[in-house]
């Protein structure tokens, strides 16, 4: 037999995305391939960039409230509480308690939307159809609450600065609480499928591990850094709106891998549910918003009778309120991640800039030094781990 | 409240062991509420970044954001602002670099690997040139994109649109059309007087001392 002289392998690229089921939207992954494992990963993100940051800039502070909603839409109203914190910060403006706990509740609510999207997809992802179908008819649900409340499914535009837009309507908080006395069942059953399951575990534990210097080196927050075992969460270190009052834990994992990312997903719903009913349980009576006409629109029939009414919401829905002058950054523990708003205002009626901190922007960069030396099946296995949304990592 | 002038005089302590262990990095530390902004020589930001991770009265190990900021009017234009997060003391800092188009800001990558990805989108949005980074690429916008869009003087539409030619069988740029004139509503009161509720005058005040 003729000698095998040794071939040269050169790298080849591929070209994942930007249309492939996995890429959780418009990404496309430049993979530098040797053989079968990847050398070097080159996301092109951009795709979806729609200018939010600089479309903000040209809307009064009540219109910039709805592009929250399509920054990461699957957790809608968080990120709408980070652009109001912010402004309230700014207007030296304090939410009434039944306001802060409605925030708190809908801001739950909207973290057990997004992890069960997050869990369903990515189980798809690897193999798993059964999980997307349960965790899909649950977000149908909690969706109806948004709907209940804000009048849209999806984009509510709900939390705005100085509360929520209105007080919830009669019954809901009951229909919640029945929702969140059967959920933990769907935790389980969802577990039972994935937890333990073997496949699911060969396709994601010692999957793209990230250590906790890395985590902190590459700017991981939320989920992603409290699976590599660092105990960090906002809602308990800078506690917002009313978190500071809520009794719950933060699960952290210890090995910083895929099945960690997943394991801490589950266990913070659970978490959630607890404040959930917490919420439910001490709701607390009076005004959603602030009682102040020069801030919160009044009610539709005040307008009918008093004069003062009809000036101030005219002058709101026109002109809009002004922010005295003044920088600040305010934080929130998203679904995602830290998702915070750094506003500067200028005394006008408008942002002079809004910048959006999102947390899938920096995860996504880390693709590239997690995926190193894996083999390409383990892209989309990475990728829907770190929960990947591509309205907030583009904007 | 108690939490928040503990706060206060844990980042006016940072404040002053800041100034004190960089006297020539730092031009000005100031103190606004529950934010703690220091100005920082553009030369020296990555000997600052890499004090304020390391040091431990500050332990800053995770650096939150990097983003641009265009003021127009000004001689150096862009600010670069840097937010940076200490879990250990669980305090915020934000750090100021000013820049010019042509003065480059050098690359905080040497510090904290994240600042990579954000170093490209204010080198997109803004044209802030960073020196020593490792691959300023554009990031947001389309391939082959020209300007810096997120810039005060750059329009809010944009000079090209982008469309499927069918007989040319390719997407082609063309200039922007707009079916109705671009409307930008100045709804600034002219008649609400500053002199009750601040001392300073309000943009759209200047309106009600025009004549007419």
């Amino acid at each position: 037999m003729a000698e095998l002289a040794e071939a040269e392998i050169e790298n080849y690229t591929v070209n994942f995305g930007p249309q492939h089921p996995a890429a959780h939207g418009v990404l496309r992954l430049v993979l530098e391939m040797g053989g079968e494992t990847i050398d070097r990963v080159d996301p092109h993100i951009g795709l979806l960039h729609r200018g939010t940051e600089k479309l903000i800039e040209h809307k009064t502070y009540l219109q910039a409230v709805p592009y929250f909603d399509r920054l990461d839409y699957v957790s809608p109203m968080n990120q709408e509480q980070a652009y109001a914190i912010a402004v309230e910060k700014l207007l030296g403006i304090e939410v009434p308690k039944r306001g802060q706990y409605i925030r708190m509740l809908f801001c739950e609510l909207t973290r057990i939307l997004n992890h069960i999207m997050n869990i369903g997809s990515y189980a798809m992802d690897v193999g798993a159809m059964t999980p997307f179908l349960w965790t899909f008819e649950e977000r149908e649900k909690l969706m109806t609450f948004y709907d209940d409340v804000s009048g849209a499914r999806m984009h509510a535009a709900y939390v705005r600065p100085g509360g929520v837009a209105r007080d919830m309507p009669a019954g809901l908080v009951e229909r919640i609480a029945d929702w969140a006395e059967h959920f933990p069942k769907i935790i389980d059953d969802v577990e039972g499928l994935l937890s333990n399951n073997r496949i699911f575990k060969q396709r994601t534990v010692d999957i793209g591990v990230v250590s906790k210097e890395q985590a902190l080196d590459w700017g991981f927050t939320g989920p992603n850094l409290r699976a590599s075992g660092l105990a960090w969460d906002l809602r308990k270190s800078q506690p917002y709106d009313g978190y500071e009052e809520m009794d719950f834990d933060i699960p952290i994992g210890k090995h910083g891998d895929c099945y960690d990312r997943y394991i801490v997903r589950i266990e913070e719903m659970r978490q959630s549910l607890r404040i959930i009913n917490q919420c439910l349980e001490n709701m607390p009576t009076g005004p959603v918003k602030v009682q102040d006409g020069k801030i919160s629109p009044p009610p539709r029939g005040d307008m009918k009778g008093s004069m003062e009414a009809l000036i101030h919401h005219f002058k709101l829905y026109t002109e809009g309120y002004h922010v005295p002058r003044g920088e600040t950054y305010a934080a929130v523990e998203a679904p995602k991640g830290e998702f915070a708003v750094y506003l500067i205002s200028d005394g006008s009626n408008k942002p002079y800039r809004c910048r959006i901190r999102a947390p899938g922007f920096v995860h996504m960069q880390g693709m590239d030094f997690m995926l190193r030396g894996h083999m390409l099946a383990d892209v989309p296995a990475v990728l829907g781990s770190i929960d990947i949304v591509f309205g907030e990592v583009d904007r | 409240m108690d939490t928040n002038s503990d706060n206060a005089s844990a980042l006016a302590d940072l404040a002053e062991a800041i100034g004190l262990s960089l006297p020539n990095d730092i031009i000005e530390a100031t103190v606004a509420g529950e934010d703690l902004t220091i100005i920082v020589q553009r030369p020296s930001i990555v000997k600052v970044l890499k004090f304020l991770r390391d040091d431990s009265n500050c332990q800053f190990t995770q650096l939150v954001d990097i983003c641009g900021v265009d003021f127009p009017e000004r001689e150096e234009r862009f600010e670069v602002v840097y937010h940076l997060l200490s879990m250990n003391h669980n305090l915020r800092l934000r750090l100021k670099v000013f820049a010019s188009e042509e003065t480059p800001v050098p690359s905080a990558a040497a510090a904290f690997s994240c600042a990579d990805w954000f170093e490209r989108e204010i080198w997109d949005m803004y044209g802030v040139f960073f020196s020593d980074h490792p691959d300023l690429r554009r990031i947001l916008t389309d391939y082959g994109f020209d300007g810096h869009p997120q810039r005060k003087d750059f329009p809010l539409t944009g000079y090209v649109e982008v469309r499927y030619d069918e007989s040319q069988k390719r997407v082609i740029y063309e200039p922007v059309k707009l079916t109705q004139d671009f409307r930008t509503f100045d709804f600034m009161s002219p008649w609400e007087g500053a002199e009750h509720a601040h001392q300073q005058m309000l943009p759209g005040d200047e309106k009600a001392t025009q004549d007419g």
